[in-house]
């Protein structure tokens, strides 16, 4: 058997003394983990680095198999992502997020496109967080635990759209809150009533992204801990942005 | 076969050395057998000798035979600059090139989120015990450059804050490197580190 692909590495492990075990973001094939034969060599091992984009090609004798890769690079992440703490945190936390949810060996395709497009933004810190945000909300969506932030739940109005309903992820407006307003998630105001984006809402997102994949996505999995690596990036947005 | 099990064993030992496979190990212990006098006598003293001995420096994590080790213990060495490295190979790999004088600390690792290597595994808390109390002015960041690597080394850095001053080392083209068959991403570190000449 074997197939070639585009993807994202997500992540590395040695192998014995000179072999790696990578996993990929694969764009027809999903999250794919595979052998790669002397992947801790000089030559090898600075292509193998998180986020890196690759043309990879998985063989094995039966489709059951871990099988092995050789790859090919296309695009190195790693020096954007270096350039700074920021990117660095952020490709950190796509990884981390990424191989936690994804289940293996199935296709995500507009999920995969928008984490191409967000990782090529790397180092570019005045939109990635942005562009970070928007790409959590896509991966709850592909996830199936989507939000709806078109109109109020309540009330249908699209008006004054200041909370999400921490149940069903809907957004809901202020007259539609009513006396359950203090169980509501705030909504960050560019979201809901199209006013100018800044620091604290895009923190404010964070954390209402947050609250849905530690409360509804992380539970769907098992119950296991959301990746440390996405406390880290959101908190030292937090810290660099003073809020 | 039982006249020579011990020998069997010690090749099925040396071949879980690294870079040894048993067809090397089995040649290695027949030339340590051929020169008994010369090498396998002494070797096998030597063994022992570390095995009784070596350690961990209690200070900062180097390997030796004493509690705290020869640089951690040597007056000349508390210059006040204190060198950051992920293991005590990169610790020696420092030492070779003799061009840093200060003291070191290992890390013991990086952290790493696929391996679930946290900060409470690493030596950081002491690591900051070191800095408050052995009067450190410099703290070189000497981790490798990957991914891992740098993650750690902005911990640490936050971790100390305005402290000390806090140095990394540089990125760029190895001596003796040909740009034609570097990686883009060093191109692009070496780009941004460019220095007047």
């Amino acid at each position: 058997m074997d197939w070639r692909d585009h993807g994202i590495l997500l992540g590395q492990r040695r192998h014995g003394e000179t072999s790696a075990i990578i996993e990929v973001f694969t764009r027809d094939h999903g999250r794919h983990a595979g052998i790669v034969r002397g992947g801790t060599s000089r030559k090898i091992a600075p292509i193998l680095q998180p986020g890196a984009q690759l043309d990879v090609t998985w063989r094995a004798r039966l489709e059951d198999h871990m099988g092995s890769f050789t790859v090919e690079p296309m695009r190195s992440r790693a020096a954007a992502a270096m350039s700074g703490r920021l990117a660095l945190a952020g490709l950190n936390s796509v990884c981390a997020l990424l191989r936690f949810c994804l289940p293996e060996r199935e296709a995500h395709h507009a999920l995969y496109q928008r984490s191409e497009q967000l990782l090529d933004l790397l180092g570019q810190d005045d939109v990635w967080p942005l562009a970070y945000l928007n790409w959590e909300m896509a991966l709850l969506e592909e996830m199936g635990f989507g939000l709806d932030l078109s109109a109020c739940a309540a009330t249908g109005t699209n008006e004054e759209l200041i909370y999400v309903s921490p149940r069903s992820g809907k957004a809901v407006s202020r007259q539609g809150a009513g006396e359950w307003a203090d169980r509501m998630l705030p909504l960050p105001d560019f979201l809901g009533m199209g006013a100018d984006i800044t620091d604290a809402g895009i923190a404010e997102g964070f954390r209402m992204t947050g609250y849905f994949l530690e409360n509804k996505l992380a539970p769907a999995l098992g119950n296991k801990p959301l990746p440390e690596a996405r406390a880290r990036f959101t908190e030292l947005f937090g810290r660099l942005s003073k809020l | 076969m039982s006249s020579t099990s011990d020998i069997d064993s010690l090749i099925e030992l040396m071949a879980r050395l690294p870079g040894l496979g048993p067809r090397s190990a089995r040649r290695a212990v027949l030339h340590l057998i051929r020169k008994r006098g010369q090498l396998l006598t002494p070797l096998a003293g030597a063994m022992q000798q570390v095995a009784d001995t070596a350690r961990e420096c209690l200070n900062c994590g180097n390997v030796g035979t004493s509690d705290i080790c020869d640089i951690c213990d040597s007056e000349k060495r508390a210059t006040g600059e204190l060198c950051i490295v992920e293991d005590v190979a990169d610790l020696w790999a420092m030492e070779r090139s003799q061009v840093f004088r200060g003291r070191y600390h290992v890390l013991g690792g990086t952290l790493s989120a696929l391996d679930a290597v946290g900060p409470e595994e690493l030596r950081i808390p002491r690591l900051l015990d070191r800095v408050e109390t052995e009067g450190i002015t410099e703290v070189i960041l000497a981790l490798n450059a990957t991914v891992d690597g740098m993650t750690t080394a902005h911990y640490i850095a936050d971790q100390l804050g305005e402290r000390v001053r806090i140095t990394s080392l540089a990125q760029g083209v190895p001596i003796g490197g040909e740009l034609d068959y570097l990686d883009d991403g060093t191109i692009s570190a070496a780009m941004r580190a460019r220095k007047a000449l």
